[in-house]
């Protein structure tokens, strides 16, 4: 057997043994990473976005932001604490349910959180408003607890049982 | 209603079984034991080997089995255990038939006992056996709880399995075969498991009593004269191993368990400075008048000295062979570690890796074998039961000391004993017991990762706890 093909199965060896140990420690990555976002594409969300029943009324009206976008607008919902902290999910014009349920946009492992809780949605101005969802502890904004609908400013914490997550741009 | 696009769900990780993942990395894992073993003949050779197709179809049989009774029977077990041990095991088959080619191994075997047989077959059974017995203890062991009940038994038997090589006679100045007709056993290797039972069982309950009632002395927390008993007991145990079987290694592998699974029990520093004094002086009382253990010393203080080239040039070839590996290596079947003679297929086998798979291939595998150690603590951290933990730890905790001192004493960094490196080195009593032992981890991190019961049905019956200002 030829000097050069010893060497190359040599070298070869040795990197497809590095690559074995470099997938198994991409394995146990996950240890590391608590929580697991998926991505649910438009075909299984439309027959869903249509029952009326997953909410106390029906979601308003909704609609794409393009052009609608002002100055401003927030772009993404942060979770700052709680268990899922750090998680944040794009605000691209859809309803966020949050509640301990498990068909929630916002899943949370809350003893203190009602399966559905609150939900955040925007209005025809693209305004975003939280609205409590008659949960058991309340929904606070900053520090009052709310009673309707409301607005929601830049910034400002959202709670709900441990978990705090507020609008950011 | 307008359609939504791009929604996102976020939910808390569930845990998925991961099987497939497994069984990904498990035909990795078969695939480059069949490309070193391609490597071997073509060097050795120049042709490509007549059994490899024998030896492929062999080893992913036996991966295939053991991963279908994982898939039955530990749904949610870790998925790196299994891949980890079958490589190994597969990497060390192809050492031990590259080994069995070697002309100068086949002369002094002829030599010696005029008779040569190759090793590598007799290890692919052992093998085979190994993953026989790991398939069996998935089946037998429903729920690692049950051996908490055997604690005491567990005990007594260690004790006569580590008692018994005294009454056999020594084989190369050490005892610890027993001979049971054709076979010699090595009854240590399966002590080391069935002593993490005992230590998890009787810590699990002593545990307290340990950790709390103590005195506070110089920063230390002194335990109490009768909690002492154990570990003197425990000590006075693995220095009687070290007089009378001359083996160090199992030696130090019992205490320094014990030593780490008090200090997991009892979160106190006190245990490991307490640990490592009394092993140190029993290691240099002994050692200075031992004579078994006093030449091993010598040996490893100076294996070029003219007078230990004299009795036994293996750790000097050893670290030659290390040397003239280097970085990369010399390649599969291109080394000169036969240079060896006696133990270089087991106890020396490491010297074969570094040689030829160089510096590279060395941390590769101790990287692997430190993986399984830390899939073994990350069961611990996972397993819900304190027996369960303290298993899991004691387990990869003995796979770890026994890994340290076989490649600590190959390199030259402590003496050398006789231990065999997990699944690389030749030998039924290795291989069988760490198979048992990963079956075990594996059984453990089943029954951590299973995700807990179901909710109730309804999501909506749940109880939300109320806040009360």
């Amino acid at each position: 057997m030829s000097e050069l093909t010893l060497t190359v199965m040599r070298l070869g060896f040795l990197a497809v043994l590095w690559l074995f140990v470099i997938v198994a420690v991409q394995v146990i990555r996950s240890d590391l990473f608590g929580t697991r976002v998926t991505q649910r594409g438009s075909r299984r969300e439309a027959p869903r976005a249509q029952q009326p029943a997953r909410g106390a009324s029906a979601p308003p009206q909704q609609r794409q932001q393009s052009g609608r976008q002002r100055r401003g607008a927030p772009t993404k919902l942060v979770v700052s604490e709680g268990s899922l902290t750090g998680t944040t999910v794009a605000l691209q014009g859809q309803t966020i349910t949050l509640g301990r349920a498990h068909d929630s946009t916002i899943v949370l492992d809350d003893d203190y959180a009602s399966s559905r809780h609150a939900r955040i949605y925007p209005d025809r101005d693209g305004q975003w408003i939280v609205e409590d969802l008659g949960s058991t502890n309340g929904t606070y904004l900053d520090r009052t607890r709310l009673t309707t609908p409301t607005p929601i400013p830049l910034g400002a914490p959202i709670r709900i049982g441990k978990t705090v997550i507020e609008l950011r741009k | 209603m307008s359609v939504v696009t791009n929604t996102t769900t976020i939910g808390a990780i569930d845990a998925p079984s991961r099987r497939n993942t497994e069984l990904a990395l498990l035909a990795f894992a078969v695939a480059i034991p069949v490309f070193a073993y391609l490597n071997v003949g073509l060097a050795l050779d120049g042709k490509v080997p007549s059994g490899m197709l024998g030896y492929g179809l062999g080893l992913g049989l036996m991966a295939g089995v053991a991963h279908l009774v994982v898939r039955k029977f530990a749904k949610y077990a870790d998925p790196l255990l299994l891949p980890l041990a079958t490589l190994l095991n597969g990497l060390g088959l192809v050492l031990i038939w590259r080994l069995d080619q070697s002309p100068r191994l086949i002369q002094r075997a002829e030599r010696l006992f005029h008779s040569h047989s190759a090793d590598a077959p007799k290890q692919l059974m052992f093998s085979a056996i190994g993953i026989a017995l790991f398939v069996a203890v998935l089946i037998v062991l429903k729920d690692h709880r049950v051996l908490q009940r055997y604690t005491y038994i567990s005990m007594v038997l260690a004790l006569i399995l580590l008692i018994l090589p005294m009454f056999f006679p020594a084989v190369n100045g050490a005892k610890i075969w027993i001979k049971l007709g054709p076979f010699t056993v090595q009854p240590g290797e399966f002590a080391k498991i069935i002593i993490a039972v005992f230590f998890s069982g009787y810590l699990m309950v002593k545990r307290d009593a340990l950790a709390l009632a103590s005195r506070r002395f110089m920063g230390l927390y002194l335990p109490r004269g009768r909690d002492l008993g154990p570990i003197l007991a425990v000590w006075v145990m693995s220095i009687l191993v070290l007089v009378f079987e001359t083996d160090l290694g199992t030696s130090l592998l019992f205490f320094g368990l014990f030593v780490v699974m008090l200090y997991v029990a009892t979160e106190r520093t006190s245990w490991i400075v307490f640990g490592l004094l009394m092993s140190a002086a029993g290691a240099v009382g002994v050692a200075s008048f031992e004579p078994h253990v006093q030449q091993r010393v010598e040996f490893w203080l100076d294996p070029f000295a003219e007078a230990t080239l004299q009795q036994s040039d293996q750790a000097a070839q050893a670290l030659m062979s290390f040397g003239s590996g280097g970085v990369l290596g010399t390649g599969l079947g291109q080394g000169n570690s036969d240079l060896i003679g006696f133990a270089a297929n087991s106890d020396f086998i490491l010297s074969t890796v570094g040689e030829e798979f160089g510096l590279a291939g060395m941390m590769a595998f101790l990287i692997v074998y430190g993986l399984i150690v830390e899939r073994g603590v990350r069961t611990a951290l996972a397993a819900r039961d304190p027996f369960g933990k303290l298993l899991a730890i004691g387990l990869s905790g003995a796979f770890a000391i026994q890994v340290f001192v076989v490649a600590g004493g190959v390199m030259g960094l402590i003496p050398l004993t006789g231990m065999t490196m997990p699944f690389v080195a030749y030998g039924g009593s290795s291989v069988l017991a760490n198979w048992a032992l990963i079956g075990i981890l594996i059984r453990i991190s089943d029954t951590a990762r299973r995700p807990a019961p179901a909710p109730a049905p309804s999501p909506d019956a749940e109880l939300t706890q109320v806040v009360r200002p």
